[in-house]
């Protein structure tokens, strides 16, 4: 072979190149622009911040905005900060997540391994709940919530956000394990493995993926949910957003910006803290069973 | 009595009769194989034997009782998948452990037999790799050692060959085998692949669109199939298949086969074969399907050479040779199909000349053309 052919084929256009990247550094500061301002501010004194200059870093650092907005801003009746509706929220989010995704995978396995006459209908009917508009059912589940007696609890809130995300985890994990090999619950059944013990030790350990996509996807959508919180929350069960609300909009006093701005990185640390750490399994989770590897 | 007994079994998916009252029988030890072309009932028919899908009517029976409404685990066998169906989490070690821990076999135990099986099959450096890090072979060897480690009554692979190479396929192909006369298993095996169904089974039932078309040793299914698909379907290079039509001359029979640019090949059926006198005397004037396998035709110096016991010859305009190694396959045309011929391979036959050729008509057999059947 000659050593001319050696050459790529098409040269790299360096202009073209140059214009690529400077419309994606154009958008990368786009998008993290409103991250800098918020944490620059949050990082300011008060008196800075209404000199104006929302872009400038501080000429004075501070991290006192950060401790009050944790656990010393007023909020409601009492200065408490965001400490114990941070806290109402984990506990919200953590059953809520862990249990619709647990419900979800095993929708998922049965839809797909152990149909039944009519397993079509139903799950058109549980993806169905993915599309009703969440005002819609706020007077019918305060109803429920007032039946069982769980109106105002964490429970009560832990229970619709799981009501509401089995819609999308089972679509999750139908679509998943409607790519996994029939023949392995064959062979598992012939090797005497009943219904949880097939689910248990031969579907879930090949869940990840799909596992991290749904825990993603609930959690984030579970975290940020402020209409359920403060429709349905109570003194001890408002979850962070609808506090982050009250603190921000309290028309006593001076507004704090410096204060809002952390309260707000609070409020959304953790759904980026969880995308940060398995946002990978995401997409790939999200593109499993399109290419069967 | 017999070992395993399948006894009118039916079975429908929605309105369509997939498996149409099927009765087979074979004895302990046996080895039975299930083979027709894709979408004929026969891994429909494993799956009903094995317990994972139900069935309609009939009943099978191991020895002599019931298996209906027990659970595949229940029943004692073991099964070799297509896919092999290795769990991708496990261990080769605990892949064939697997049914064990849930039956709650004892630690020690477990991996006594999982080392004993691994020296069968020589897979034991391999017991610490998970399927991802096996080839096909391997994986192979892995879901039967799966299979083995039960000891069960009875053995069903399906298709357990089709995912390998053609020359490893008939490695394990003889490993099989191997496998079946050293332990005396009883085994059921589904394949598409006539050759493996010649070469393993004790029994075959051919099966087409659920229904058997037969069932006997692989010697009679070669040589003396029950109608014109298991005739045409078995066999490899298949059975020449020749339009032809029956003429009496004076008191003998002829089979008589049209060729292009000369006169039709007339072969005289020797009058010893009662069995083709008996089954196409009535059909003098009538087209039949003349079939004979490649190896039944041969090769003669000269026209009347070779004739005399069932044999009969002819002269033959050679179109095409192809030597194969072991053996050379000429082709000519007799009824406007390709006929080929199994000859010796330093057979002296050139292509684009006449030579003369032997037909062993005593293991000639005839069909119907309109629906198939066996004539004689």
């Amino acid at each position: 072979m000659s050593s001319s052919s050696r050459a790529p084929v098409v040269a790299p256009n360096r202009v073209l190149r140059a214009c690529l990247y400077a419309t994606l550094l154009v958008f990368a500061v786009y998008y993290l622009l409103p991250l800098y301002v918020m944490v620059m501010n949050s990082l300011k004194t008060l008196d800075e911040i209404r000199q104006g200059n929302m872009l400038a870093p501080p000429r004075e650092w501070t991290v006192k905005p950060w401790g009050d907005a944790w656990s010393r801003a007023q909020i409601g009746v009492e200065a408490t900060g965001l400490r114990p509706y941070f806290i109402n929220s984990v506990l919200m989010v953590v059953p809520a997540v862990t249990i619709s995704t647990v419900l979800g995978a095993l929708n998922g396995y049965v839809l797909t391994k152990w149909t039944f006459r009519g397993a079509n209908v139903v799950f058109a009917l549980i993806l169905l709940s993915c599309f009703i508009p969440f005002q819609i059912v706020l007077i019918p589940s305060a109803r429920v919530l007032g039946f069982l007696g769980i109106s105002g609890t964490t429970a009560g809130l832990v229970l619709i956000h799981i009501a509401y995300g089995i819609g999308f985890t089972t679509l999750f994990f139908r679509n998943y394990y409607a790519s996994f090999p029939t023949e392995l619950i064959r062979a598992a059944q012939i090797d005497g493995a009943g219904f949880f013990r097939i689910f248990w030790s031969i579907l879930l350990p090949s869940s990840g993926p799909i596992l991290a996509v749904s825990a993603i996807w609930q959690f984030t959508n579970i975290w940020n949910d402020f209409l359920f919180g403060a429709s349905f929350g109570d003194f001890d069960s408002i979850p962070m957003t609808v506090a982050l609300n009250n603190l921000v909009s309290s028309s006593s006093g001076v507004k704090e910006y410096n204060v809002h701005f952390a309260g707000a990185i609070l409020a959304a640390l953790p759904t980026l803290l969880v995308y940060v750490l398995s946002g990978r399994y995401f997409v790939r989770g999200l593109t499993a069973g399109a290419v069967k590897g | 009595m017999s070992f395993l007994q399948i006894r009118d079994l039916e079975k429908s998916f929605g309105g369509l009769r997939v498996l149409k009252g099927l009765n087979i029988e074979i004895d302990a030890g046996g080895f039975l194989v299930l083979v027709g072309p894709s979408g004929c009932g026969k891994s429909t028919l494993l799956n009903a034997i094995a317990g994972l899908e139900t069935i309609d009517g009939g009943d099978i029976l191991l020895e002599g009782r019931s298996l209906t409404g027990l659970r595949p685990s229940a029943r004692d066998m073991a099964m070799v998948f297509q896919s092999y169906a290795l769990y991708p989490n496990m261990t080769v070690a605990r892949n064939i452990a697997f049914g064990m821990e849930i039956r709650g076999v004892p630690k020690a135990e477990r991996e006594r037999a999982v080392r004993d099986v691994a020296e069968t099959l020589q897979i034991g450096h391999l017991l610490k790799r998970r399927p991802s890090q096996l080839s096909g072979g391997q994986r192979q060897r892995v879901a039967m050692g799966r299979a083995l480690v039960r000891s069960p009554r009875v053995f069903l692979f399906d298709e357990p060959l089709s995912n390998l190479d053609a020359k490893l396929r008939v490695d394990m192909r003889t490993e099989i085998k191997r496998l079946h006369q050293r332990l005396g298993a009883t085994i059921v095996y589904v394949t598409h692949d006539q050759v493996e169904a010649m070469t393993l089974a004790t029994h075959i039932a051919v099966l087409r669109d659920g229904a058997l078309q037969q069932f006997a040793t692989p010697v009679e299914i070669y040589n003396d199939p029950a109608n014109l698909f298991v005739a045409d379907f078995m066999g490899s290079p298949s059975m020449n298949l020749i339009p032809a039509v029956v003429e009496r001359d004076g008191d003998g029979l002829v089979i008589s086969m049209t060729r292009a640019r000369e006169d039709a090949l007339r072969l005289r059926v020797p009058q010893g074969l009662r069995r083709l006198y008996d089954g196409l005397g009535g059909r003098v004037g009538e087209e039949v399907i003349f079939g004979m396998r490649p190896e039944a035709i041969g090769e003669a110096a000269e026209a009347g050479d070779g004739d005399g016991g069932g044999v009969v010859s002819g002269e033959c305009e050679i179109e095409l040779v192809e030597p194969a190694g072991s053996d050379t396959y000429a082709v000519t045309t007799l009824g406007g199909v390709e006929v080929t011929a199994r000859l010796r391979a330093e057979s002296g036959v050139t292509a684009a000349s006449r030579h003369v050729l032997t037909f062993a008509l005593d293991r000639s057999v005839y069909f119907a053309p309109k629906d198939g059947t066996r004539l004689a």
